[in-house]
């Protein structure tokens, strides 16, 4: 089994961007879960969104996970969020940023000992460059298949363009293009 | 003629969009909605397959809940194919015409994404809803995750409307927990999906002009009992057409739904008895409970809420090794003991094993119920087996924060 949770705010694509992640999965034969913390939140409220990935078919539907994965793709709430809630001695941790790893780890004391699970990628600033505004929720994914080499870039590619199919084909090469970037640069 | 809607073998969609393909394949003529929280984007899909010409059918927008379910009644005694969706406050706002609904027998199917009832005001999911429908004349269905929010919208079709039962039906999806976690889901083609439902076949439809007949008149203390006994006999007596239609659905697909689930209940010394989503939880935690302290766990899930299935509560219960049972109620039982304990008690208590009952209130307004909480209840359960007794309060709440709460105690000299 692996979990990941999303730090994001409300409207940054969190909830899309975990069941695009699911559906990638889903045709490779593996079970997923996608779902989020929500309700009546409001545009910029801080919530999260959580996938479970499985070889079998997954019966657990507490909300609450102790995740493989740590996904922040607001740069803020890397300082206002319990990022390290529940975590695992092997917890990696994909946060988007502007500062230099080093930079982020010094400021945030939750992550010193764990500089080693800790990879930074500029989403905001990709997907400015790419999609033409800040929708850190594909990128994001471009990181996450470099850290956790869950798939090829180019198998992941083919497939999220199939998620992405209902969009306007200007906006299905930005995605590509935005989540190659964060691919390469993710450190 | 509506347009095919192209379906991938497995989709990744959550509970709401699940149940919204199954109402546009079963090719509904009219839906009225009005739409609240979890439940809206059932109605909103609806409304969309409509607009794209998915479905030929009508979207009937109304001003309340109340007024839903009234277009619901009158397209249905009309002689449609009717369906709507609803959660919580709407779903109090239409109470006063499920009962109309369901008097005069007409196969409605209404898709509930429970949630908890105000006050406090709370969007998340509990079975308040669930519950306030028991009494209501309706057969009541229980979709544990998304797939079988798919799977038993379509049979609801298929039972509601089948000549010997001609009944509402409500298929229950837990709000948010279901609702709203997308997760591998197998659907049907459309050809196929819409073969297993089936045409539908009105009676006594009013726009039937040459044969006119009268809905929902008045009767007074001469014939009222009667109706309501009948009523009542259609309920219990559409056990076996639910029993067919589920052994249908698995001839089709594979996937097996019973009127009552049960889980290693073969050898088991303690069993914990729930609704909705937090079986499948449950069922995770008894596994690795049976596994990590060979604490012999079983679960029992009526899938059907009503007609509430006493034969088979009764049957699942009726273990040698039984002990201790913890029925687990998801609604405030306002001042009883909860609904689904004073049930499952019943048919227990004409078990041989007559096992120990007590009763947990849990997950009100959406709190999360936990595979390390569902263990500890398991192990008090042991505890009350091992002590030959029960050792705890009666009813007592899980997940609550403050001050321990609980009721009634067995008396013991």
């Amino acid at each position: 089994m692996v979990e990941i949770r999303w730090h994001s705010r409300a409207g940054q694509g969190a909830v899309t961007g975990a069941k695009g992640l699911g559906s990638v999965v889903a045709t490779t034969g593996k079970q997923v879960q996608a779902y989020a913390l929500y309700g009546s939140a409001k545009r910029g409220a801080a919530m999260n969104a959580y996938n479970r990935i499985d070889d079998e078919p997954i019966t657990n539907q507490e909300t609450k996970m102790f995740p493989d994965f740590v996904f922040v793709i607001d740069p803020a709430l890397a300082f206002s969020d319990d990022i390290t809630k529940n975590d695992k001695p092997d917890t990696q941790y994909i946060i988007t940023t502007h500062l230099s790893k080093e930079d982020l780890i010094s400021q945030i004391p939750a992550l010193q000992d764990k500089a080693d699970r800790v990879h930074v990628v500029d989403c905001m600033q990709i997907s400015l460059d790419t999609i033409g505004r800040a929708m850190p929720n594909t990128p994001i994914l471009g990181a996450f298949m470099k850290v956790s080499k869950m798939y090829d870039l180019d198998f992941f590619l083919e497939n999220m363009k199939k998620v992405l199919s209902k969009f306007p084909q200007k906006i299905i090469d930005a995605n590509m293009e935005a989540i190659t970037r964060a691919y390469n640069e993710v450190k | 003629m509506a347009k095919e809607f192209e379906l991938n073998e497995v989709e990744v969609w959550d509970g709401n969009y699940a149940a919204s393909q199954a109402l546009r394949q079963a090719q509904i003529d009219v839906v009225a909605a009005y739409p609240i929280t979890p439940s809206t984007p059932i109605v909103e899909g609806y409304g969309s397959y409509v607009a794209n010409g998915y479905v030929d059918g009508e979207f009937v927008m109304v001003e309340s809940e109340h007024g839903a379910m009234s277009g619901c009644v009158g397209a249905s005694a009309a002689g449609g194919r009717v369906a709507t969706a609803t959660s919580s406050q709407g779903f109090a706002l239409m109470t006063e015409v499920l009962y109309q609904a369901s008097g005069m027998r007409l196969p409605i199917v209404l898709t509930v994404v429970n949630r908890a009832l105000a006050s406090p005001l709370n969007v998340r999911g509990d079975h308040s809803d669930m519950y306030l429908g028991r009494d209501s004349g309706w057969i009541q269905i229980d979709a544990f995750d998304a797939q079988e929010a798919y799977d038993l919208a379509l049979c609801a079709f298929r039972i509601g409307e089948h000549l010997d039962v001609r009944l509402p039906v409500m298929m229950h999806q837990d709000g948010f927990t279901t609702s709203h976690k997308a997760q591998n889901v197998y659907p049907l083609k459309d050809s196929v999906a819409y073969k297993f439902v089936g045409e539908y076949v009105p009676v006594d439809d009013m726009l039937d002009f040459s044969r006119p007949v009268t809905h929902g008149a008045q009767t007074e203390e001469d014939w009222h009992f009667e109706h309501k006994a009948k009523q009542h006999k259609a309920l219990m007596d559409s056990r076996t057409v639910i029993d067919e239609v589920f052994a249908d659905f698995k001839k089709l697909t594979g996937r097996e739904y019973k009127r009552v689930e049960s889980y290693m209940m073969e050898d088991a010394e303690v069993a914990l008895v729930l609704l909705g989503s937090s079986v499948e939880t449950a069922v995770l935690a008894a596994k690795q409970l049976r596994e990590e302290e060979g604490i012999k766990v079983g679960i029992v899930a009526p899938r059907c809420f009503r007609p509430f299935p006493y034969d088979l509560v009764r049957e699942a219960l009726d273990v040698p090794s039984l002990k201790a049972v913890c029925c687990m109620d998801k609604s405030a039982p306002g001042g009883a003991m909860g609904a689904l304990f004073n049930e499952v008690s019943a048919a227990a208590y004409s078990t041989e094993a007559r096992p120990m009952m007590t009763n947990y209130v849990y997950g009100l307004g959406g709190r999360d119920f936990a595979v390390d909480e569902a263990k500890r209840i398991m192990k008090e359960q042991k505890a009350h087996a091992d002590a030959g007794h029960i050792t705890t309060d009666i009813q007592q709440f899980s997940g609550l924060r403050g001050p321990k709460l609980g009721f009634f105690q067995t008396r013991r000299d």
